[in-house]
């Protein structure tokens, strides 16, 4: 497999993929551990700090660590990297590249700052405010230009699929970008500004950006990845070049109309509220096409599921994409949400996406590429990677088990009655009964932050180009991989 | 399979491929948001929906700012569970003039869309300096801070002109007024009620919300703000269009 590694380098700017890389993982690491600060807020509100570290604050500097900053720089270093290959041509514009880097990094710097200072627009997953989104929208153009140029100087005839799905997602994350962050700052010199929708229409506009920053950042994006990663490791074609076509096109245009599904039984009229729930069922099909063909792709290579780790990793974060793709429609049918909404539930589903999915389909993504980018022959250690997997999974069964008790707990709390006819709990006892699946949920984060620090001892022992010498010799006896 | 060979075409022309993309995913949002800028379906008229008054717009922004919107939504469902608990369900008139709305999506504490009057100012700020000691199981942080901050109204008239700019029904006078209409209303005995009262309409709450005359704190514009909340609209003069009527059924 590395046979090839040598001219490769001489070709691609794999520079720019380290640094992503890199930055990768020192925001996973970051990222997660807020997630398990404010994890451990809820359970101990003690550990708020005013003004600058209240869970308020510090909620969303989470939410954009992981997706933003994690899975953005996973998805800058893999794309980059991926686009390379499959084009057959260096990237293009070493300098606009390399300002992508450091622009998309400097945005983080002023959101999260900001967040921090509480600037905030308000808006989940959109919070930044109108000096940074602006510069985020020329860092995007320019990894728009970087990458489309790359494809337009390919050498072969064909766009491979995983650039389909990095093209939609770069694009589309543009469009809703401009779309939901439409504002008039109050001062040319302030950082405050007001949307130029309200009410409705904001509520509409705002969810068709969140739910589709679920759909193109977390998803379109990373099944770019999944499609050149796993028949990479598996040594396997992709299972059906007709079932990527399908469910290429088909999720692209059911994704966007998924948004209203946050808003059932609100002020949003009623035909919104029932397109936005029906397409979020069909929604469904594609994307467990996705996961077929990922999963399929091991057709006749299942084998190598028991001998190598990295490949666990990334089928394991297909059967969570499976599950948290089927658990999501049931959760937008409106009798459903009437119990889900507003409740963990909610928290635990988008968690199993995220940690199951992204984090493990990057995760098996980062431990494929550091080897090859530093030049070596393996990972320092794949026992270490089966480690983190079996650490990391655990963690995930224990927080999202958490969430489903504690949120369909509450939901049923909120709506019992007694005999008289009153309602049967106040609201504070809702959240006196949550306590002890806050304290789970934490202890799953722990394990989770716990996982990432194993990969980057592993990825330091690796660059640093240590070999392990006893996983070498049982490898040589043909004992393990 | 001939739809496959004709697909080629775009496997070949990135431009083609990058179009088709955004056609495809333009149409959804298109469908669904386009229609909602005719108004006069989306949002029923009711009385009393007024734009903020300064002060309370200085609330709203600090809550914005403290990210309160993580733990508590401002909907309440028409479920026969919420009206019990929270009150009538929320209109969509209510956060018309919510640039943008607070609706949330997660109640780690209660719904505070008619929180607006529930409790009185003393309850607010004792809760929000420290919450643990008025309800002991709380999980909420302590807001104590806002009580030492003044707030910043010298600029309001900026917030104001710039929710003019996009649609809310401010006029000269309230911007022109907006500084000294904020202090007027945190303090009790002001002469300047019955002006900002022409301006914004009778019912509006004057008094000093955090008990500290000497400073118009955070404080005083956030309990402002959640004293407002939810009670514009009054219900018994609101009759809502029936559903069942429309099909001619009574």
């Amino acid at each position: 497999m590395t046979d090839t590694a040598a001219p490769q380098k001489t070709i691609y700017n794999d520079d720019i993929v380290k640094l992503f890389t890199l930055a990768t993982v020192f925001w996973g690491i970051a990222g997660f551990l807020v997630g398990v600060l404010i994890a451990a807020q809820l359970a101990f509100p003690q550990l708020n700090f005013e003004p600058f570290l209240t869970f308020g604050r510090l909620r969303p500097l989470h939410t954009s660590a992981v997706i933003f900053a994690f899975g953005g720089n996973a998805l800058f270093a893999t794309s980059y990297y991926v686009v390379q290959r499959t084009c057959g041509a260096r990237l293009w514009n070493d300098k606009l590249s390399s300002f992508t880097f450091w622009g998309y990094q400097l945005f983080i710097l002023m959101a999260g700052l900001g967040y921090l200072a509480g600037v905030t627009q308000g808006k989940e997953y959109a919070e930044p405010e109108w000096y940074a989104d602006l510069w985020l929208t020329i860092v995007w153009v320019a990894y728009l230009l970087v990458f489309l140029m790359t494809i337009i100087k390919r050498s072969e005839p064909h766009i491979y699929v995983a650039n389909w799905f990095y093209l939609a997602f770069i694009i589309t994350v543009a469009v809703l970008h401009l779309g939901n962050n439409l504002v008039i700052p109050t001062e040319l010199m302030g950082v405050k500004s007001y949307s130029v929708f309200s009410g409705v229409q904001s509520a509409m506009i705002q969810w068709w950006y969140g739910h589709n920053a679920v759909g193109f950042f977390l998803t379109a994006g990373f099944l770019g990845m999944m499609y050149y990663f796993i028949p990479k490791r598996a040594e396997r074609p992709v299972y059906s070049y007709r079932l990527s076509i399908l469910h290429f096109w088909s999720l692209i245009f059911i994704y966007i109309w998924a948004g209203p599904h946050h808003l059932h039984y609100t002020s949003l009229p009623d035909w919104a509220q029932t397109l936005g729930m029906t397409f979020s069922i069909m929604l469904w099909m594609p994307s467990w096409g996705g996961m077929i063909n990922g999963m399929m792709t091991l057709s006749g290579a299942w084998h190598k599921l028991r001998e190598d780790p990295v490949l666990r990793f990334m089928i394991i974060a297909l059967a969570f994409y499976g599950m948290s793709t089927f658990e999501g429609p049931l959760m937008s049918i409106k009798a459903v949400n009437s119990l889900s909404h507003y409740t963990d539930w909610t928290i635990g589903h988008v968690h199993s996406g995220a940690l199951g999915w992204v984090g493990f389909i990057t995760f098996g993504a980062l431990y494929y590429l550091v080897p090859k980018l530093w030049g070596r022959k393996e990972l320092y250690s794949l026992k270490l990677v089966d480690l983190h997997l079996w650490i990391a999974t655990l963690g995930i069964v224990l927080y999202i088990t958490a969430m489903w008790v504690s949120g369909i707990m509450q939901g049923l709390m909120w709506r019992s009655y007694d005999d008289m006819g009153f309602l049967q709990y106040s609201f504070v006892e809702t959240v006196m009964a949550m306590h002890p699946f806050y304290i789970i949920r934490m202890l799953g984060g722990v394990l989770y932050l716990a996982g990432a620090l194993i990969m980057v001892y592993n990825f330091w022992r690796t660059i640093r180009g240590d070999v392990n010498v006893k996983e070498q010799n049982l490898s040589a006896q043909g004992v393990t991989a | 399979m001939s739809f496959l060979y004709k697909h080629q075409k775009l496997e070949k022309n990135s431009i083609l491929l990058l179009i088709c993309i955004i056609v495809v995913v333009l149409i959804g949002g298109i469908v669904e948001i386009v229609p909602l800028f005719r108004t006069a379906t989306v949002i029923e008229p009711v009385k009393g929906v007024r734009p903020y008054t300064p002060l309370e717009l200085a609330g709203y922004n600090i809550y914005l700012r403290e990210g309160c919107y993580n733990c508590h939504s401002q909907q309440i469902r028409p479920l026969r569970d919420e009206v019990a608990r929270y009150g009538h369900y929320s209109l969509a008139a209510e956060s018309m003039y919510d640039h943008p709305f607070q609706w949330g999506s997660k109640r780690t504490g209660p719904d505070l869309a008619r929180v607006g009057a529930k409790y009185s100012d003393e309850w607010h700020v004792a809760h929000l300096k420290d919450p643990r000691a008025v309800v002991p199981e709380s999980v909420m942080p302590s807001y104590s801070f806002l009580s030492e901050r003044g707030a910043k109204l010298y600029d309001l008239k900026e917030h104001l002109k710039a929710l003019r700019a996009v649609g809310v029904p401010y006029s000269d006078d309230m911007i022109k007024n907006a500084e000294s209409d904020a202090a007027s209303q945190a303090r009790v005995g002001s002469d300047n009620q019955t002006a900002i009262e022409e301006r914004y309409g009778a019912g509006i709450n004057f008094r000093d919300f955090d008990g500290n005359p000497m400073l118009v704190s955070e404080m005083d514009a956030l309990v402002a703000y959640l004293q407002v909340l939810g009670t514009m609209v009054k219900f018994t003069d609101y009759e809502p269009d029936m559903p069942a009527q429309n099909g001619g059924t009574q």
